[in-house]
């Protein structure tokens, strides 16, 4: 199986620790992982913010990279819904349609396809997992709070399987960080406040670490939770999953 | 004037944000009927079904709004009822204002109705003389402060009791400092009372009009709408459009719906049917389009229309909560709001689609599935693409896309980052910043993932 790793661009340059934690834990499990060069990002801040009538550069770059792989992953469930969703090619759309249903979260291809049973991975602490609304809205990652339906988590399910892990509860199980995009800049009121009311929730349940799907929800809290000079870190669900974190 | 409309929400947010206390009084009494609703909800095995039910009806609606229409008036005219249509607000405030004048009338009680909100009667009908009293507790309390409506059910959820007792004191003589709410209740039953008493017309909303037998159900918890109907001479109802169900039997649907979603209750206190005047009196209907035919006609935005005010989506919107209702500058607030109102001016609310981190919970909470945050992004498109953007933003996005579509330039713009963020914190860590004001930037690490990749895999240790 040949694996085309998808990183997006602010992972890329701002966290390469969870781009790497994901390559190494793909590649622990048989994966034969490669990254291909010439990517860049999805598109998503530009449609997001109305201009998807601007993507197609971004889109065609996407397909050159990608097409040929079994599967693409990204450590992102923001990203890989908007390809997902979004991904087009009006000179090739049955080939775009193809690369998009080929894209996977991490942790739903490592429940989904990959069907991971267990992990040789330790973390000892007590951690919070933010649900991002992209990955568990989405793409169904975990089950939202709002429906009448049952429980559960991919996530979770493999963070279960990471010894000395303590899972703090929360009291708001999933509700948005704020982070949302251009939304943290254009709306920086609101967005910040979302960002410390879920940065609070954690902390008051006794989270060392808050952990999540998503990059961009972490950078948005870490951000806050530096401000408030917490102890408290972000880590991304790679960095726990592939057992080589600093602990 | 464009910029100004853009950031019209942000900044009104960011006042609302100045007082953190009412910020997380305002979120977390919003957030509490979030959690009655879905405590109520999970009593309901067979929730998501109705759910699917209630949007299939509407759906139905929507696609035979015409003949369905028609089917009303036919029997509401057959029960004895005054129908009358209305093209848009304007035509809607005329036809109340002759309806008052050929009666008399000067003084008019109203009950919640979020459709005249929508056509500004009251300010309207004051402007020709007339009064009108908000008979709804929240409304009333609303007007008294000269404000709209932060909330379709919750109208003056922005306001604390002691603002409240305030209000009472300046305009209905209550003891100065005096904010218990059982004795502010009561003193409203008893200002209202008079009111009901001696008001010839009465203004209510519908909540459901159903097409097989021409009748129509207003939904309340204070009963104030029956008071003020059933004691006037003049009953006016009314409703837009798309209020219509096809028959009866599908009331059970939506009450069952209803007010399990807005508030948690598993039915309104009161769901008053109306069918035909009283011997001696008038009941009169007015179907008001103002922009929903054109709504319709949007393939993408049609399924708006399917909204039975209920206010789940505000109820757990985390920008709302926080940003409270006025922040939105339109009769209808929050995510529902903010697809309905580019619709009626997309200049005007071009800012309200933005004001969302398109988390989903909306459309999860609807009791009649609208695809709200997938609306909120298509309107975001539309109004872009209609030239309601600023300059700024627009040249920004065409930088990013150049930058974003070559991987050259990619890598350059990257390092150049990363570079401004370690050697000079300075240019990015300031107030013009946005991210900066209450956020630190990341730490810039001392490669990408990209650069590590290709010093640490094979193939890939060629130049960056």
């Amino acid at each position: 199986m040949k694996v085309g790793l998808f990183i997006p661009c602010y992972v890329d340059q701002f966290y390469p620790g969870a781009a790497i934690a994901t390559m190494q834990l793909l590649e622990k499990l048989g994966v034969e992982v490669v990254y291909p060069k010439n990517q860049t990002c999805c598109g998503q801040p530009m449609a997001n913010s109305g201009f998807e009538h601007l993507t197609g550069g971004c889109n065609s770059l996407f397909i050159t990279n990608f097409s040929e792989f079994d599967y693409i992953v990204a450590p992102s469930g923001s990203c890989v819904l908007h390809i997902r969703e979004h991904l087009h090619d009006d000179a090739n759309p049955q080939l775009a349609s193809e690369v998009a249903s080929k894209v996977y979260e991490l942790t739903s291809f490592l429940v989904d396809v990959l069907k991971v049973k267990d992990l040789s991975a330790r973390f000892p602490h007590r951690v919070g997992m933010h649900q991002s609304c992209h990955g568990q809205r989405g793409l169904h990652l975990s089950q939202m709070s709002e429906l009448v339906a049952p429980e559960f988590s991919k996530p979770g399910y493999l963070l279960n399987m990471v010894k000395d892990i303590e899972l703090i509860p929360l009291s708001r199980v999933d509700e948005c960080c704020g982070f949302g995009g251009t939304f943290c800049v254009a709306e920086e009121a609101v967005s910040v406040k979302m960002g410390k009311d879920r940065v609070a929730d954690h902390l008051q349940h006794g989270a060392e670490y808050i952990t999540g799907v998503d990059m961009s929800c972490l950078m948005h809290m870490e951000g806050i939770l530096h401000r408030q000079q917490s102890k408290v870190k972000v880590i991304h669900i790679a960095e726990i999953l592939n057992g080589q974190a600093e602990l | 004037m464009m910029m100004k409309t853009e950031a019209e929400h942000a900044e009104l947010a960011q006042d609302f944000n100045k007082d953190e206390e009412r910020v997380n009084w305002h979120d977390e009494t919003l957030w509490w009927l979030r959690q009655k609703r879905d405590r109520i909800a999970h009593q309901i095995p067979e929730w998501e079904q109705l759910r699917e039910t209630a949007s299939t009806i509407k759906g139905n609606v929507l696609s035979n709004l015409s003949a369905y229409l028609t089917q009303f008036e036919e029997k509401a005219i057959a029960n004895g009822v005054t129908v009358h249509w209305a093209a848009d607000g304007a035509e809607h405030n005329n036809i109340v204002l002759e309806i008052l004048k050929s009666h008399g009338v000067t003084r008019m009680v109203k009950s919640k109705s979020m459709l005249t909100e929508e056509c500004h009667l009251n300010e309207f009908l004051e402007q020709q003389g007339l009064e009108v009293i908000d008979s709804d507790l929240g409304e009333r309390i609303v007007q008294l402060a000269k404000e709209a409506p932060s909330h379709i059910v919750l109208p003056c959820i922005h306001k604390k009791k002691e603002e409240i007792g305030e209000l009472f004191h300046q305009y209905l003589g209550t003891p100065e400092g005096n904010a218990d709410p059982q004795f502010l209740t009561e003193t409203a039953r008893q200002h209202l009372r008079e009111v009901f008493l001696t008001r010839k017309a009465a203004l209510t909303g519908v909540n459901f009009a159903i097409a097989e037998t021409g009748e129509f159900v207003v939904c309340t918890n204070e009963g104030n709408a029956d008071m003020g109907a059933h004691l006037a001479d003049v009953h006016i109802a009314s409703m837009g459009i798309e209020k219509i169900i096809p028959e009866r039997k599908h009331l059970g649907v939506f009450l069952r719906l209803l007010t399990r979603s807005a508030t948690g209750q598993p039915i309104t206190t009161y769901s008053s049917h109306f069918m035909k005047p009283n011997p001696g009196k008038e009941m009169h209907i007015v179907i008001v389009d103002n922009g929903r035919s054109v709504q319709l006609g949007r393939a993408d935005f049609r399924n708006s229309l399917k909204c039975i005010r209920c206010g789940a989506c505000m109820n757990t919107c985390p920008v709302y909560r926080r940003s409270g209702g006025h922040s939105y500058h339109t009769a209808i607030a929050g995510p529902i709001g903010s697809i309905l109102a580019p619709n009626l001016d997309m200049k005007e609310y071009a800012d309200l689609p933005f004001a969302s981190t398109l988390c989903g919970s909306c459309s999860n909470v609807c009791p009649v599935k609208i695809d709200i945050h997938t609306q909120l992004y298509k309107w975001r498109q539309m109004i872009v693409q209609n030239g309601y953007t600023t300059t700024t933003k627009k040249t920004g996005m065409k930088i990013m896309n150049t930058v974003l579509s070559s991987p050259g330039a990619y890598r350059l713009g990257g390092k150049a980052g990363r570079a401004v963020l370690k050697y000079a914190p300075f240019m990015v860590n300031n107030k013009l910043n946005p991210w900066y004001k209450q956020r630190d930037m990341p730490n810039p690490p001392k490669e990408s993932f990209g650069e590590w990749y290709s010093k640490n895999k094979g193939e890939g240790k060629d130049k960056a």
